[in-house]
This record gives C-alpha cells, sequence and structure tokens, in this order.
C-alpha cells in the first residue's frame, strides 16, 4: 500500500465517524486531536525537517487565536475573512521573530524562543483593552453559515465542526508532505543536518529558515483560528510555554520529522489524557515513565517505530551490496 | 582565475593567515602546503566565504567576492567539500548530490505548496543534475543507497559530488584523502585528474605528500600564517625556506614525519619528493 493511500484511507474512515451518530464528547475529543495536530505539524516543520527548535509555537497559536477572536467581535468581520488574515498575521509574526532569532543557533535559538513565548503569553495576558486580559475573549461565534450547513446535511453543529477540522487537518497535511517533498523542503533537510555544511553546499540558510518558520508559524495561527471560533472563549494560558511542551511532547511521541507523527501523537496522547482526567496532576506519573520508556526504546516515536518494524518484515527487492561492494563498483 | 591580494584574518590576536597574496591558475591543480597550524584550512574558509577576511581582498573571475556569504560564492562557481567526510550519512547517496544542486535552483516555498511549473522543473533538473555529478565520481550505481554505507572513500566521492552538482568551475578539496589507505588514494588521484581534464580547476589542501607531489602542477606553501613560498612542486621542495619550515617545525616535535620514513633525515636531505611512498 502506498503512503498517499494509508492517507486517503484514515481521513476516508475518520470522515464516516459524525455518520453514525456519536456523542458530541467523542466529536469533542477528535476536533481537539485534530487541532493539536494541526499545530503538531506547524512544529514538526522546524524542529522535525529543519531541525530548529522554537519555544514560541504556542505564542503563534495564540496570535492566531487572537487574532480571529478580535477581527470577529471588535472589529465584526465574518470569520471566513479573519481566519486567513489571521494566519497572515501569524506567519508576519514569525517573520519578525526569525530575523531576529535566527541570528542564534542551537541551544540559544530554543531559548531566545522560549523567552519570547513567554513574552507573547504576558502581551495577550496583560494587554486588557484588545485582549480582554485575564477574563480572555468570550463569545466568539462559530463560523457564519456552518450550523445552517450542518442542519442541512442532518448534523449538529458539533458535526459540521468536526468536518470543518477535518478539512483543515487534510489542508495542513497536503500543505507539509508538499513542502517536505520539494526543492525547498530538501534544502531544510539539508540545513537540519548541519548550518555550515549547507551554507557550503550553497543553500541560502538563513532565508530558507525564515520561510520554515513562517510556514510553521501559519499552520500554528491556523490552528489557532479554528480553536478560537470552536471553543467561543479565549484564555492566555493556552498561548503559553506548558502549551508549546505539550505540543513537544505530542510531537516527540508521535515521531520527530515523520508525515504521520503529528498526527499519532496528539491522537494517542490526548485520548490517553482525557481518560486520566480523573487523576488530575497525578497523570503526570503516568506520562512521565510513558515518555522515559518511548526516549530508551522509539526515540523516533510511533511514526518511526511503525517504519522499523515493517522495514523489518518485508525484505527488500534485492540484497544491497555490502559495503566493500559498493565501494568497489564506484571506484 | 583567483586573484587574492593581501588576504588574513585574526581571531583575537591570533593572526591565522596574515598577508597571503597568490593566484590561481584555471585549469590547474593547485596544493596548498605547510605544518599544522600553518593556516592552510583558514586560507580555504576565507576563498569559499566561510569566513570573513579582516584585511586584503578576493577576486574570482575578475569580480570581487570579498565580502560575499558563502552561498553567493558558491553561486559564483567555487564549491568545496571538508576535511572529514562530512555529508548527510542518513539520506541517500542522490539526495547529498541533490542538495549541491540547490544553488542552480529557484522555486521556493510558494512553488512547493502550489506545485507550480516552476516546481516541478527545478526538480526534475536537481535529480537530473545530481545523477550527472554522481557518474562524473562514479557513483550513479549507488544513487539510491544511504550515503553512511558506502566506504570513507565512497563518502569522499558522495562530498566531491555535492560540490560538483553545484556546477562550479574552481573545486576547494580540504584533505581530501585523509583517512584513505594507498590504493584508495590511488583511486582519488586520478578522479581529481579526470575532473581536471574536465574544464575544471583544483585547490586542495593536502598532508599526504605522495598524493601532493605527484597531482599538483602548483606549490604554495604556508607557515605561520603566512606564504612562505610558490612554485612547480621540483621548485618549492628545492626551495631553503621550505627545507626549514619543515625541519624547524620537526625540531619542535612538529609533523615533518609525515614526508618522511620517519628515520631522522639528514639537513637538506628532506624527502619533498614523488620517491616519498609513505606518506
Amino acid at each position: 500500500m502506498k503512503g498517499w493511500m494509508w492517507w486517503v484511507a484514515v481521513f476516508a474512515l475518520a470522515a464516516l465517524v459524525p455518520l453514525f451518530g456519536p456523542s458530541g464528547y467523542v466529536l469533542d475529543i477528535g476536533v481537539n486531536i485534530m487541532i493539536y495536530a494541526i499545530l503538531a505539524y506547524g512544529l514538526n516543520v522546524l524542529l522535525g525537517y529543519t531541525g530548529q527548535l522554537p519555544l514560541a509555537h504556542a505564542g503563534f497559536f495564540g496570535i492566531g487565536a487572537y487574532a480571529t477572536g478580535i477581527l470577529t467581535l471588535k472589529l465584526g468581520w465574518s470569520f471566513w475573512l479573519a481566519w486567513p488574515v489571521a494566519v497572515a498575521i501569524s506567519a508576519l509574526a514569525g517573520l519578525l521573530l526569525g530575523l531576529v532569532a535566527f541570528r542564534t543557533k542551537g541551544d540559544t535559538f530554543a531559548i531566545f524562543t522560549l523567552g519570547v513565548g513567554v513574552i507573547i503569553m504576558l502581551v495577550i495576558n496583560k494587554w486588557d483593552a484588545l485582549t480582554g486580559g485575564n477574563d480572555g475573549l468570550n463569545g466568539i461565534m462559530p463560523p457564519a453559515g456552518l450550523e445552517a450547513l450542518s442542519k442541512s446535511v442532518g448534523l449538529k453543529l458539533s458535526g459540521g465542526f468536526y468536518y470543518l477540522a477535518l478539512i483543515s487537518l487534510a489542508l495542513t497535511v497536503i500543505a507539509v508532505a508538499r513542502a517536505r517533498g520539494s526543492v525547498f523542503g530538501r534544502s531544510l533537510i539539508a540545513i537540519r543536518g548541519g548550518d555550515d555544511l549547507a551554507r557550503s553546499a550553497g543553500i541560502d540558510v538563513y532565508s530558507h529558515k525564515l520561510r520554515a518558520m513562517m510556514l510553521s508559524t501559519a499552520i500554528a495561527g491556523f490552528a489557532g483560528g479554528l480553536y478560537a471560533t470552536y471553543l467561543g472563549f479565549l484564555g492566555s494560558a493556552a498561548t503559553g510555554p506548558i502549551q508549546t511542551f505539550t505540543i513537544l511532547l505530542y510531537l516527540l511521541v508521535g515521531g520527530l520529522g515523520t508525515l504521520a507523527g503529528p498526527l499519532l501523537g496528539p491522537a494517542l496522547m490526548y485520548t490517553l489524557a482525557q481518560n486520566l482526567k480523573g487523576l488530575q496532576d497525578y497523570q503526570y506519573i503516568v506520562f512521565g515513565p510513558l515518555l522515559v520508556l518511548l526516549i530508551m526504546f522509539a526515540p523516533q516515536g510511533i511514526a518511526g517505530l511503525w517504519m522499523r518494524l515493517t522495514a523489518r518484515r518485508t525484505p527488500p527487492p534485492a540484497a544491497p551490496p555490502t559495503q566493500k561492494e559498493a565501494s568497489r563498483a564506484g571506484s | 582565475m583567483l586573484e587574492v591580494k593581501n588576504l588574513g584574518i585574526h581571531f583575537g590576536g591570533n593572526h591565522a593567515v596574515q598577508d597571503v597574496t597568490a593566484s590561481i591558475e584555471a585549469g590547474k591543480i593547485t596544493a596548498i602546503i605547510g605544518p599544522n597550524g600553518a593556516g592552510k584550512s583558514t586560507f580555504f574558509n576565507l576563498i569559499s566565504g566561510f569566513y570573513q577576511p579582516t584585511s586584503g581582498s578576493i577576486q574570482f573571475l575578475g569580480q570581487d567576492i570579498t565580502r560575499l556569504p558563502t552561498h553567493d560564492v558558491v553561486a559564483r562557481g567555487i564549491a568545496r567539500t571538508f576535511q572529514t567526510t562530512t555529508i548527510y550519512r542518513e539520506l541517500s547517496v542522490l539526495d547529498n548530490a541533490m542538495i549541491g544542486h540547490r544553488v542552480r535552483t529557484r522555486a521556493g516555498l510558494w512553488d512547493a505548496l502550489l506545485r507550480t511549473g516552476r516546481e516541478r522543473h527545478d526538480e526534475e533538473e536537481s535529480r537530473a543534475g545530481g545523477m550527472a555529478a554522481l557518474e562524473r565520481v562514479g557513483l550513479a550505481a549507488q544513487a539510491g543507497l544511504p550515503a553512511g554505507a558506502l566506504t570513507q572513500e565512497g563518502q569522499k566521492r558522495v562530498g566531491i559530488a555535492m560540490a560538483l552538482s553545484s556546477d562550479p568551475k574552481l573545486l576547494l578539496l580540504d584533505e581530501p584523502a585523509a583517512g584513505m589507505n594507498p590504493e584508495e588514494t590511488v583511486n582519488l588521484m586520478a578522479l581529481i585528474r579526470e575532473l581536471v581534464v574536465g574544464g575544471l580547476s583544483v585547490v586542495l589542501v593536502e598532508h599526504k605528500m605522495s598524493l601532493v607531489m605527484g597531482l599538483a602542477d602548483e606549490i604554495l606553501v604556508m607557515h605561520h600564517g603566512q606564504k612562505i613560498a610558490e612554485g612547480t612542486p621540483a621548485q618549492v621542495s628545492r626551495d631553503p625556506a621550505v627545507i626549514e619550515a619543515y625541519l624547524g617545525s620537526h625540531a619542535h616535535g612538529g609533523q615533518m614525519g609525515q614526508a618522511t620514513n620517519g628515520d631522522a633525515p639528514a639537513p637538506g636531505a628532506v624527502q619533498l619528493t614523488k620517491e616519498s611512498k609513505h606518506a
């Protein structure tokens, strides 16, 4: 089965779910998983493909969410206009951060962006006039026409939101898969292997990093807009470093640098977290050891584990030449 | 083709390269030699735009490239390899070569997202450019293998293919024979000769005297960050300043031994010649 066929099958199955009349709770978990998955895809562009660890990711999720909320609530824009504008604002904010942050490398970059992430959350939390401060933004409306459209096909609004999230996720997967499989994406992989090597191979490292950052933050803003209209309420807590590290955990569990990982991670971890909610803070007693085991036995996450298992099961079409033969044939 | 004037760089108070004036001729193999710490690699990093010089200028084909960033230098036609087998070991051999071709393509993020004609064209072009480079280094049959699965020599060839796929006019090789056995070294020398016959100019930094003496048309000798001699292998190996530099560094526990049999050399009998097979 080819890669894209898996994806079609997964999305087709996911699209069938609302037709069986599931409870609102199941649909809610589905929508949340998809929002987190989109967010994880954004992080994967920078961390998984380009090898840069940005710790302000939830900040851009917040910028997208609050831009959508403010444009619809305070300026009365339609969601369908506010959403793409919020994505553009997130991309632009990412560009501004990148212009400065990419003067640093490695750990310094991670720490710098962590600081920026905290600042974004604080600004959102303190700017009462614009963001509602501690009280947050209340009463963001569902997208115009979504409820009517849902009713016309016999679904509730929650079913409509489910399909909106599913389409958004599909668009994100297509965009990321295309970016990864392109001439541009190969250059990102080259940068992941080391700035200096990429530079001497003739790649304009700075400009490629900037564009990867914009794609990453645009996707974060895309998830943010969806989150804003779905929840109807925004608080600054969802835009801070804890949220960033949650996404990072999801991505690590799913599989860094893979196309399936950003979906598998949230699907597993969010479901698990919902089931462990009764434990409250003690749920970390489950999460902690799980993460340790994962790093020990499956450093490439679930997707990496899957690839390793299937690679072992299916023998390669022709025996690859041994090292000696390979070099002899090459010389 | 490459004119270097009064080139210098200092890191703090340490003048790694100082006041070097030299010219590299087209269609030739120029070797840069000198004891450890002579500034050879730093000189390389200056030419390739990896370091910004603190003084002097670099002209390539009549154009000033002194302050250009590395990727612009590559675009002008100077490509380099690294001392160690620095390649993308987890990627395929072909992917490595295609990465080097990036500088000849223009497709960006929008082209990728929208699958534009330019994206498809550039992708095909990259594949063709990468394969052409692999054919030049004799790795076309290994295109699909992970680069890390090749031998040391194979990986060196991948590195050279990566540089070649940027379609350079001048190729800089930083210690290409490091870590190679004598047989592999001979193969590599044949490859470098082939490339030069094909119209490429080559500058290399190398410790192995057998390779330098057997390959180079011109030799540039550096010591303490300065150029102390320049000429054909025969001229350079007779140059008193060169002999002094090597003997001097040997007396202080340097690495003269690389050019000798390990016997204490009598003054004036320095084996900087082709007959030195032990390097």
